[in-house]
């Protein structure tokens, strides 16, 4: 069992204030949606909770099963069972995927024997093409590719907490649906608990979350059941004094880019 | 006074002594280059004190990989001035018509030579310098590969001044590797100049690790309708060694093709230095050239420049030129890092992959593998 618990978290970008007091806690098996408009804050806590260079944290802690996260450099966050699924995965030309793999489970002291098979099966099971594990990380890959591949990685790694950093974004249906699925089987299969970051609806259909946060101008203004996802869709943001457009004209416009 | 004299030609006895002479007399009256010029511009040419120098010999060995080639070593002048263009003549042009130690690899018309003939030269006197030439001269529709290495131990003080001359007729297929591994006290001024005719495919590779200070220049001349060049090259300095590459795609019939792949890093106190010029002369209507240089700067102290030129005499021609430097991508490095895998390791992976891009393309497979862990040795060096 573990728990990734972020407590009043403050922090900048820039100089600029991005994140307000941030406090909530997910565990193994749960699967927690932060929803808010652009702007929000939402990629920088994805950014701030994995340790990504150009982020300030002011003040607040994140611990996952006790260790304070904040102090570690972003490969020991890994290691201690942290990912980031992210939304906008580099290339990384000349660097294979399986290779890749290969290193991060060396790195953590797991075996690799079997690795192929795993990775063949993991492809196979969200429609990811095997002939892409061994070519560069994400170069020429299409926007579904990535987020498959991002998926897969995930599966293959097998971490205790997942933030998922905006899955949805530039996802036809079909990408969405299989890469959604695995997250949702793996919090079966290996208790993964995921904080999953998002601005639609459209992926919490296929990822049913537990636990449903607001984020609003660096801090959560809500938390509430699955229920409150229905709420957003209907009344958008505009409860929470925002002046941005809220998700349902945004989700009536995705729609309209589905078909 | 310099050693370089036509007295040193007469002494060395070879067989075509006047054409020598000639030209050691002709080097007489040339004077040393200097930054000032453009082709030198950047290099280290100033430092080099040619006093210190006496004409000598590399030690030559031949695998000539099989009996379907015709390989010979010939001390001979007049063929070495078989492809020589009015232009460009420079000192160590004339010093190496002097003093050349030929090399002619030839192929007769619709022969394909299986294996690849690999030369190695290897300098182990302090001192002297060298002037290898090697002629690759490819026969309509014939097919060859060539590898000549430069090598010398650390410590070594000399000078190479190769010179290739390749000439692909019709159809011709030529693919050539110039491999430095020369150590960190030589100097290496090289030149390369391929002429393709039609329909001919020329690769001219260069991987270079060694060197005190090493430039190439190198010149893809395509003549003849239809034809294509391609040049590559993975250079990696460290310590204090300076890479100095100067690139020429020179377009001048219709519908020709050419392609450069140059990609280097540079660490510690390490420089280099690349330009190159895409030339689309008049006749060369309907030709497709590309030039990427990218240069990775792995220490603080290190330096690298890059200057791409376009000339272009006619239309309808599709060019494109693209350069970068700068540090390791920090995005590579952070996505790795967040696999979990540390930042050294996450560096070793970006820039063994960075090389591997030209690698894959040696023309030499069995040879990668070899280079991949002389790059890997250097980044270890590294101080960052």
């Amino acid at each position: 069992m573990s728990v990734l618990q972020i407590v009043d978290l403050h922090a900048s970008v820039s100089g600029k204030k991005i994140l307000n007091g941030i406090t909530l806690a997910v565990s193994s098996g749960e699967v927690h949606a932060v929803m808010g408009p652009n702007g929000a804050g939402k990629s920088t806590l994805a950014a701030v909770l994995m340790g990504r260079p150009g982020y300030e944290v002011i003040s607040g802690s994140v611990t996952l099963d006790g260790v304070d996260m904040l102090s570690l450099p972003a490969w020991q966050r890994a290691q201690a069972g942290l990912h980031l699924v992210m939304q906008y995965p580099s290339e990384v030309p000349g660097v294979s995927l399986d290779h890749v793999m290969e290193q991060a489970l060396i790195e953590r002291g797991r075996s690799t024997e079997g690795l192929d098979q795993v990775l063949e099966s993991e492809a196979a099971r969200i429609g990811f093409s095997s002939e892409l594990l061994h070519r560069a990380l994400n170069v020429d890959l299409s926007g579904g590719e990535k987020k498959r591949n991002e998926t897969l990685q995930l599966a293959v790694l097998r971490p205790s907490i997942a933030i998922l950093d905006e899955l949805d974004s530039g996802l036809d249906i079909d990408a969405l649906r299989d890469c959604a699925s695995r997250v949702e089987a793996l919090t079966n299969e290996t208790g993964l608990g995921a904080l999953v970051i998002t601005h639609y609806n459209r992926l919490l259909e296929a990822l049913p979350p537990d636990v449903i946060h607001v984020l609003v101008k660096g801090r959560i203004v809500a938390t509430g059941g699955p229920e409150l996802a229905d709420e957003l869709e209907r009344s958008g943001y505009e409860a929470y004094a925002v002046d941005e457009p809220g998700p349902a004209s945004s989700s009536a416009l995705d729609d309209l880019f589905a078909h | 006074m310099l050693a370089f004299t036509p007295d040193a030609v007469r002494a060395s006895e070879p067989p075509d002594l006047e054409a020598r002479i000639a030209a050691a007399e002709r080097a007489a009256t040339i004077s040393m280059p200097t930054p000032e010029a453009e082709i030198w511009r950047y290099s280290r040419i100033a430092e080099l004190h040619l006093e210190n120098y006496r004409p000598g010999h590399a030690i030559t060995t031949i695998d000539a990989g099989g009996a379907d080639a015709a390989v010979s070593v010939v001390h001979g002048g007049a063929l070495a001035e078989r492809f020589v263009t009015a232009d460009a003549v420079d000192l160590f042009h004339e010093l190496n018509n002097a003093f050349a130690d030929t090399v002619v690899v030839s192929v007769r018309a619709g022969q394909a030579v299986s294996r690849p003939i690999v030369i190695t030269h290897r300098l182990d006197a302090a001192g002297i310098a060298c002037f290898p030439r090697l002629i690759i001269d490819a026969a309509p529709d014939s097919e060859i590969t060539v590898v000549e290495t430069f090598v010398s131990a650390d410590g070594v003080d000399a000078l190479c001044i190769p010179r290739l001359e390749v000439n692909a007729a019709q159809a011709a297929r030529v693919r050539y590797l110039g491999v430095n591994m020369l150590g960190t006290s030589t100097w290496q001024l090289a030149h390369q100049r391929a002429v393709g005719e039609r329909d001919s495919n020329t690769l001219l590779a260069t991987v270079a690790l060694g060197g005190d200070y090493a430039r190439v220049r190198t010149e893809a001349r395509i003549t003849g309708q239809g034809g294509s060049t391609r040049q590559i090259a993975l250079y990696y300095a460290d310590g204090d060694q300076m890479h100095d590459f100067r690139t020429m795609q020179d377009h001048d019939a219709p519908k020709t093709t050419s392609d450069l792949l140059f990609k280097g890093a540079v660490q510690d106190r390490a420089r280099s230095v690349y330009t190159g010029l895409i030339k689309i002369r008049k006749a060369a209507k309907g030709s497709v050239a590309f030039q990427t240089n990218r240069n990775l700067t792995l220490s603080e102290g290190a330096w690298a420049e890059s200057v791409p030129n376009l000339d272009i005499e006619t239309n309808e021609v599709k060019c494109s030129h693209a350069s970068t430097v700068g540090p390791i991508d920090e995005e590579q490095r952070f996505y790795l890092e967040s696999r979990g895998i540390r930042p050294e390791i996450a560096e070793r992976l970006v820039v063994l992959g960075f090389f591997d891009e030209v690698l894959d393309q040696l023309p030499v497979g069995t040879l990668a593998a070899e280079l991949r862990a002389q790059v890997s040795a250097k980044l270890q060096r590294r101080t960052p």
